[in-house]
């Protein structure tokens, strides 16, 4: 089911709701989200913590699926597609890496090995992403949290996604692995083509990285404006005061969101 | 032994009771419980036996076999509750494995087909098969719990459920394959197992005994690789719904 008109849409939310339900208490996490993100664009999602930010993503590659409502991706419904061809578009990584126990070349080759098939050029990838190619023989238990985080997301590019699902990479890293892994994302970006939507809880990040920008609180899509537009007027008050109470934290802490 | 001396090995009862007692263990009632369920279900399957081993037909022999697998299915699949559809992979995994190592001693003639024979190897292999089965299904569903992010890696780099969850799963069938495993290697040593001290009890001569022994340690061995094979091949695909994620159960930890 292609549908023409939105066909130029990477990822679109139409009406979408999630509601978890724990020990019989509903949590209403999603209330209605619709929206599109172009292609080749990145989209930077802010708001606060337990807004749902997480839960929107997984609904793209479907790892949850939405109660009501629909997600296209390229223009076809998610519950359309071949699952497993659906999370090899839609590309998706964590804040925290997880990496399976085995060579750094193990854990890159896991995608293609899925597939049957072989990774043909691993030191290429290496070099991509600034990494020495030496590495591929090493065991993860030696690398440092940055190469971590860099592997995870290569293993996953490698696998050719057209849509990067991006979940707080860079919350765990320090400065200056919070650049190389920005820059690996931009340039990877640059080459593919691909959408990419980004939730980060730094919004001089979101500022810097956005091509359009979503505001999101309490499940519910309060602004989407262009990332210009929203960091320097932001038209809802929600939003204004996020952002303003946001930048006063950056002086003394960044607080961080921790899982519930 | 005649019901007057059994009667005395009550005694044996009485210390642990009176230990529980002393010690306040909290454990009187169960210690009670336990005496008298094992007194009276072993005194009711022994008439049952000698009724089953004097009636000539097989009927009664594969009647005993089933309701024993039955019990065993009952009493594993509470290890599995979050599986859906536990009970009937359980029924398949615990009678595919009975059957076969049963059936195999059968066609090869090392056993006749008498219930003298059948019923308490049906029954070895059955119970072993259980408590395997259980074992399996303990580690499966914990390992799943505390691995379920990688097995949200792989789906989400594009895994089926069998590849998302096989590592899991052979994890799961290694660790409960162990202790059989393990005992094996120092059987003898440590104890004499169970079969063939009471044969020995019973004025058979050891060697023989042994031997039986031996036939019955391949046997267990091989039942608790069937099991946990078939069970683990059964459930991989039922960790997941329909839209290949990982239940419900399993994605939050126990609260
Ligand atoms: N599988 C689940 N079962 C029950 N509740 C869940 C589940 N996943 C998320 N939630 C709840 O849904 C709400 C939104 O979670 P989500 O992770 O999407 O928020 P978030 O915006 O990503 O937050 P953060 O910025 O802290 O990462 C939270 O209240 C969370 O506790
Ligand atoms: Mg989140």
């Amino acid at each position: 089911m292609i549908d023409e008109a939105h066909a130029a849409s990477a990822v679109r939310f139409e009406g979408v709701t999630k509601t978890f339900v724990e020990r019989n208490q509903p949590t209403h996490v999603l209330r209605g989200i619709s929206g599109e993100v172009p292609v080749g664009k990145t989209l930077t999602l802010v708001g606060p913590s337990g807004s749902g930010k997480s839960t929107l993503l997984s609904l793209c590659n479907l790892l949850l699926t939405p109660d009501e409502g629909q997600v296209y991706i390229n223009g076809r419904e998610v519950r359309q597609w071949s699952i497993p061809k659906l999370r090899q578009t839609v590309g998706m990584a964590f804040q925290t890496p997880t990496l399976f126990p085995g060579t750094v070349q193990d854990n890159l080759e896991l995608g293609p090995q899925l597939r049957g098939e072989r990774l043909k050029n691993p030191e290429e990838w290496m070099e991509a992403v600034d990494l020495p190619a030496n590495l591929l023989g090493r065991s993860v238990e030696e690398l440092s949290g940055g190469q971590r985080q860099r592997i995870a997301l290569v293993r996953t590019i490698l696998n050719g996604p057209s849509i990067l699902l991006l979940d707080e990479v860079t919350s765990a890293l320090d400065p200056s692995s919070t650049q190389v892994v920005e820059k690996l994302i931009t340039d990877w970006k640059a080459k593919s083509g691909a959408a990419i939507l980004w939730v980060t809880h730094h919004l001089d990040q979101a500022r810097r990285l956005g091509d359009i920008t979503w505001y999101v609180e309490a499940g519910e899509l309060l602004e989407a404006n262009d990332t210009k537009t929203f960091f320097t007027r932001p038209e809802t008050e929600q939003a204004r005061s996020f952002i303003h109470h946001k930048d006063a934290e950056l002086d003394d802490t960044d607080g961080g969101g921790e899982e519930a | 032994m005649s019901l007057l001396s059994l009667s005395l090995t009550l005694a044996f009862v009485a210390v642990a009771f009176a230990v529980a007692l002393w010690q306040r263990l909290g454990i009187e009632r169960d210690i009670v419980v336990s005496v008298v369920r094992a007194t009276i279900q072993l005194l009711i399957v022994g008439y049952i036996l000698k009724w089953v081993f004097t009636s000539k037909s097989s009927l009664y022999t594969v009647l005993m076999v089933l309701i024993m697998i039955a019990v065993a299915v009952e009493n594993a699949r509470r290890r599995g509750r979050q599986i859906p559809g536990v009970w009937w992979r359980l029924t398949i995994a615990i009678s595919l494995t009975t059957f076969v190592t049963i059936g195999f001693l059968l066609l090869v003639r090392i056993i006749p087909w008498t219930p003298q024979y059948v019923i308490p190897l049906s029954g070895l292999m059955t119970g072993n098969s259980m408590v395997l089965s259980s074992l399996f299904l303990n580690n499966l569903v914990s390992e799943t719990k505390n691995r379920r992010e990688e097995v949200n890696v792989l789906l989400s780099l594009g895994a089926t459920p069998p590849q998302a969850i096989r590592h899991v799963v052979n994890r799961a069938i290694r660790t409960s394959m162990i202790p059989t495993v393990d005992s094996m290697k120092t059987t003898g040593l440590v104890q004499l197992p169970g079969i063939m001290t009471g044969q020995i009890l019973a004025g058979q001569d050891p060697v023989t005994a042994v031997r039986y022994q031996l036939l019955i340690l391949f046997a267990i061995l091989s039942a608790a690789a069937i099991t946990s094979i078939t069970l683990g091949y059964m459930t991989k695909n039922s960790l997941f719904n329909r839209h290949m994620q990982l239940l419900q159960a399993f994605t939050h930890r126990e609260a």
